[in-house]
């Protein structure tokens, strides 16, 4: 299947849910917020997509919008997929797919962690690689390091 | 006791009877320590192959959930990168999975070779293949080595680094380092094989598949080394792929699937190896002796690999390719996933057309098999999560980047 089917066959279940198809060397399907975990499912359980593994799920800070994006791979049918999902830097929230891949709880701690991503019905829903109590979002392109840590101080 | 209870009210009242304990109900007693207990173990703790702390709850003995807490080795990898020029970011790459750096390299490098699209001399390729094999076989060797010595058995450990350290004198000789090489560039490698390497590589796998007769008679066969990882932590199809577990972990659970074969990348298409897989022949498919015995097989097929890149090697500069400036199209991004030893390391490059990457994102294989480690855990004995924990062959500075 061409990135241009599964987009079609999107489209047609999920009507306009499902934004468009951009181009590149791995072209990506822009989805909406609030549908990412229904077409998750969808991808993960129809037999003619059988994503049954998320390659990666990343956080990515644009000029204009938080960015989510879903690297998916489907093993019997030895296709990629690329999703995308924008978010309001004030306040950005996606629904989860931990239920979909278990991967995506650790993913999805990480990108919170990284980018302040909030991801809607997550089971754990906690910082993981810095320590709880740290200030701010590393990964973010206006991301300023706070002076001091428990009175050790930061950067010197 | 029906005769010390008889005749008394049904009220709730206490009898006092000293020296006697009272008669309860075990399943309500809060007196009684029948609570779960708390075990830290970690960060610094010599199985945790790193700074890893687990929080293991038990019921006795019995691991009832294991919670890992990472990022002790947290440098933000990829914030650097977002700082860095393309090269720039490549020293960096090597110290994520520091047991097998010339494969991050390789990883990250073809990653960005994908967007610019540059065509290679021969030579490099087979350069690149021949360093990511003997690092690969190096760094199953830590592996196998730790593995044995988490287990009890310090040998095997001796034995492995003796053959790491011949593998280090053929990459120090070719580049100068030991562990940390910066070796594969965008578009080439440092430096050119020197006089002398091609014969000592082979040599050294003249000798090296006895060496692992050797390891199979010192560790794989030996009866407490399978009884103490057969049918323990037995890893389900359905959760490897929905942690997606990837490299000998996935293999290990009896699918012969490999990045080198199933989307060759490189020049893998051209040499003839076997991906092993796991068949349960101790106890369970996917337990820890699966996931072990892959490694030690793939040392093996490694070793064809490179043995058949040295018939082939064509000359050729080195250097011919490698642009001055590394600026990819504006606008443009890749996922580029490559073998490494622990499995899939999946490089995630978006460019804004300048020579500094806009977003590096690297998905670590260790980083999802440390994720399946409490489902893995539970029902085992405390004993057996240090089993578990090597048998996942994990390397916390790829986890927390």
């Amino acid at each position: 299947m061409t990135d241009q089917e599964i987009f079609d066959v999107l489209k047609e279940k999920f009507g306009d849910r499902v934004i468009d198809l951009t181009e590149n060397v791995d072209p990506w399907i822009r989805i909406q917020a609030d549908a990412i975990a229904d077409v998750a499912e969808f991808l993960h359980d129809d037999d003619k997509m059988k994503f049954e593994s998320l390659m990666c799920l990343s956080g990515v800070d644009f000029p204009e919008h938080l960015t989510v994006v879903y690297h998916l791979y489907s093993t019997p049918h030895a296709q990629k997929v690329t999703l995308k999902v924008e978010v309001e830097r004030e306040d950005p929230h996606v629904p989860t797919v931990e239920n979909v891949w278990h991967v995506a709880n650790w993913h999805e701690r990480e990108t919170y962690d990284m980018f302040g991503i909030v991801f809607d019905g997550h089971s754990d829903p906690r910082r993981i690689l810095c320590p709880d109590d740290w200030e701010g979002f590393p990964l973010r392109k206006d991301y300023e390091v706070q002076e001091y840590y428990h009175g050790i101080k930061v950067e010197v | 006791m029906a005769d010390v209870t008889q005749g008394v009210p049904e009220a709730n009242v206490t009898i006092s009877r000293p020296g006697i304990p009272p008669v309860v109900d075990l399943e309500d007693d809060d007196s009684l320590q029948s609570d779960m207990m708390t075990i830290n173990m970690g960060p610094q703790h010599p199985s945790t192959h790193g700074v890893l702390r687990l929080e293991i709850k038990t019921d006795g003995e019995i691991v009832e959930q294991a919670i890992p807490h990472i990022g002790y080795l947290h440098r933000c990898f990829e914030k650097h990168a977002e700082n860095l020029s393309y090269q720039q970011v490549i020293p960096f790459t090597d110290r994520m999975d520091y047991l097998a750096a010339m494969n991050n390299n390789l990883g990250y490098v073809l990653a960005v070779e994908n967007l610019l699209e540059i065509e290679l001399p021969e030579r490099v390729e087979y350069i690149r293949v021949i360093m990511a094999e003997l690092n690969r076989i190096a760094s199953h060797l830590v592996s196998f080595g730790t593995y044995g010595m988490d287990l009890g058995a310090f040998t095997p450990f001796l034995f492995a680094f003796r053959e790491r350290e011949e593998i280090f004198d053929l990459f120090e000789m070719t580049c100068g380092a030991r562990m940390l090489y910066n070796y594969i560039w965008v578009g080439g490698v440092s430096h050119d094989l020197p006089a002398g390497f091609v014969e000592k590589t082979r040599s050294f796998l003249e000798k090296f598949e006895s060496k692992i007769e050797e390891y199979n008679d010192l560790l794989t066969y030996n009866k407490i080394f399978v009884e103490r990882t057969a049918n323990v932590g037995v890893l389900s199809l359905e959760n490897a792929y929905s942690y997606n577990l990837t490299g000998p972990n996935l293999r290990g659970s009896g699918v012969p699937w490999d990045i080198r074969r199933a989307e060759p990348y490189s020049i893998y298409d051209r040499f003839e190896f076997d991906v092993p897989f796991g068949k349960g022949e101790m106890g369970t498919v996917g337990d820890c002796w699966d996931r072990y015995m892959v490694r030690i097989l793939e040392m093996g097929e490694s070793a064809k690999i490179v043995s058949q890149a040295l018939d082939q090697l064509p000359e050729g500069d080195v250097l011919k390719a490698v642009p001055r400036n590394v600026r990819p199209p504006k606008d443009v991004e890749c996922y580029f996933r490559s073998e490494n030893p622990r499995g899939e390391l999946g490089v995630y490059v978006i460019s804004d057309g300048s020579n500094v990457p806009y977003r590096v994102r690297v998905k670590s294989p260790c980083f999802t098999a440390m994720s399946v480690f409490d489902v893995l855990c539970r029902g085992h004995y405390v004993a057996d999560a240090v089993a578990i924990i090597g048998s996942l062959d994990i390397v916390l500075g790829e986890i927390d980047r």
